[in-house]
């Protein structure tokens, strides 16, 4: 029999569930292998915050037939360490479990892990973790990609069987594709928010990082669903289906000049990745055609002004009253709020409170804010054009393979240019997956679909296709 | 361009404290970041609807039924200072 690692969370759930595997002993092996990286710190990769004690929880009985789950830190879980990869709320224990870690718990998975991220999620290199930067699996001098970096990694390097993560513009389809797994982000709202330390309310979406599309859909299906605690939640249309497809006949994929034309930064090596990957879609049955989002190229301008402010407001709760760090020595109240916010912030997230105070400030909202919620708007209005023509619209998911620690930390805005293929489908709110499509230079590339709101089971199905088709081998990455 | 009084007016208002030696590549990284969001000043935007929420959702009401609210004790045990009934924290007035 094969190595119970080298199942897919699909094929270990289905084995539990015929009596040829024991869900404690996959769970022991799992445990055994993410304690061991969180002992070795930042000479190991360094994808845990915390790692389960010894012992497999008890399971619900259901479809995930107790496969160990990893677990963004941002997600509350009652009793265990929660910090958002911030210092601000170190050690952290809240009192209640995030909806959709619930979800997944009562359809029988267990906690294995907590993985690090970029502080409160704002980074693309996860090197803005109060717990040190992860390591890319496929090299260890680069990074995972950000900010979902430590659940990637562990995926890739075979430290858990999936995770869980969160996109706000990109957190989880950039890190899935510096690390060669996929990433899906769901519709904006199909998963509840509820239990996950905000960054950007209206932009932040839960979703799985898996090593195949079957994964990824396994673990969204008994994600989805309303939640009376998130107001922003609905009622997915139907259900989550396992994809099966394995052609791609009359389906219509464009591609987008303004997210893969020059201008963009594309690297060659990763051009040349997805290129071929859409002549293999286009062998599978597809058909190719150029579509336009003539307001794609302003998405990173109304992000970076749209996001920050939703985080200068959501942030504004860590003040040092009701749980984490307290600055010592304060002279009063504001003395301690303005000091403990401070020392508990790192500088990434210092630059996005002060852009989006800035952006709210009196005389500056209607220039900033105001002026990108329209935007936003225009950025809709493309896609759901675009989506007229064709099924799903696709790019590389980002412009550069997993590129080298340091490399970025000294320029914001460089750092930013990493979303630039992401974003557009943050702001218009819709579903994107990234799935591997091969390799530059040894290192991963990602490609990107994405189709209208609600169109999860017809992406998943067309990225299933395609995934079989092109057949990446991400075992070089395993430890 | 972002200068430092203004980077200090920011920061109050974000209620955040910034020693001396920030505040200067505070300024710059804010400004960089801000000449390139400013292309958005370029489009023409009169009459576009901004967008506050993505996905239609009017007014949706839950059902208001009563449940009980966290034990007080366990809310106050995440606290940096509490006393037996609350939230501990410096005299507002130094």
């Amino acid at each position: 029999m094969a190595d119970p690692l080298d199942l897919t969370a699909a094929q270990a759930a289905e084995r539990i569930a015929a009596g040829e595997l024991s869900a404690d002993e996959l769970f022991a092996s799992y445990r055994e292998r993410a304690a061991a990286d969180r002992a070795a710190g930042e000479e190991g990769l360094n994808c845990f915050t915390w790692v389960a004690e010894d012992g497999a929880p008890d399971a619900d009985a259901g479809t995930l037939s107790g496969v160990p789950l990893a677990v963004k830190d941002l997600f509350c879980t009652e009793g265990v360490p929660s910090q958002s990869g911030s210092k601000i709320l170190e050690g952290y224990e809240p009192p209640y479990t995030a909806t959709s870690v619930q979800r997944l718990q009562r359809a029988g998975a267990t906690l294995l892990a907590k993985t690090n991220q970029d502080e409160f999620a704002m980074g693309s290199s996860n090197e803005n973790s109060a717990y040190g930067p992860v390591r890319n699996p496929w090299d260890r001098s680069r990074v995972p990609g950000g900010s979902s970096g430590g659940s990637a990694a562990a995926v890739a390097a075979g430290l858990a069987p999936w995770a869980l993560g969160t996109d706000t513009g990109g957190s989880i389809r950039q890190p899935a594709a510096l690390c060669g797994i996929v990433g899906l982000k769901p519709t904006y709202g199909s998963v509840s928010r509820y239990g996950m330390i905000a960054f950007a309310s209206s932009l932040d979406q839960a979703g799985p990082l898996t090593r195949d599309v079957r994964d990824a859909a396994l673990m969204l299906s008994q994600m989805v669903g309303q939640d009376p605690c998130d107001a922003t939640s609905l009622q997915f249309p139907g259900e989550i289906a396992v994809p099966s497809a394995e052609r791609l006949d009359g389906v219509r994929l464009g591609v987008p000049s303004e997210l893969t034309g020059e201008g963009v930064g594309i690297e060659a090596g990763v051009k040349e990745s997805f290129e071929a990957a859409l002549a293999q879609a286009e062998a599978l049955g597809a058909q190719l055609s150029e579509v336009s989002l003539p307001h794609a190229p302003h998405a990173l301008a109304a992000y970076y002004v749209l996001a920050p402010a939703e985080a200068s407001s959501n942030l504004a709760r860590f003040d040092g009253v009701r749980y984490g760090l307290r600055a010592e020595g304060a002279s009063d109240l504001l003395d301690m709020y303005t000091r403990t916010r401070h020392d508990g912030f790192g500088p990434e997230v210092k630059r996005r409170v002060m852009l989006g105070t800035y952006a709210l400030s009196s005389g500056y909202y209607d220039a900033y804010y105001g002026r990108a919620q329209k935007v936003r708007t225009k950025i809709a209005e493309d896609f759901a054009r675009a989506f007229e023509a064709v099924d799903f619209v696709v790019t590389p998911t980002a412009p550069t393979v997993a590129f080298a620690l340091g490399e970025k930390t000294g320029d914001p805005l460089a750092m930013y240019l990493n979303d630039y293929c992401t974003v557009p489908m943050s702001l218009a709110g819709i579903p994107a997956i990234s799935i591997p499509c091969g390799l530059s230079g040894g290192l991963p590339v990602g490609l990107q679909l994405a189709g209208a709101a609600f169109s999860e089971n017809a992406l998943l199905d067309a990225a299933h296709a395609l995934e079989q088709s092109l057949a990446f081998d991400g075992s070089a990455a395993r430890v | 361009m972002i200068d430092r009084d203004q980077v200090l007016h920011v920061a109050r208002l974000a209620r955040l404290a910034l020693t001396e030696d920030e505040i200067e590549p505070m300024a710059r990284e804010l400004s960089a970041v801000l000449d390139h969001v400013a292309t958005i000043g370029e489009l023409d935007l009169d009459d576009v609807a901004p967008t506050s929420h993505v996905v239609e959702v009017t007014g949706r009401l839950r059902p208001d039924e009563p449940r009980p609210s966290w034990p007080r004790e366990q809310i106050l045990a995440a606290a940096p200072d509490a006393n037996h009934d609350g939230f501990l924290v410096p005299s507002p007035q130094a």
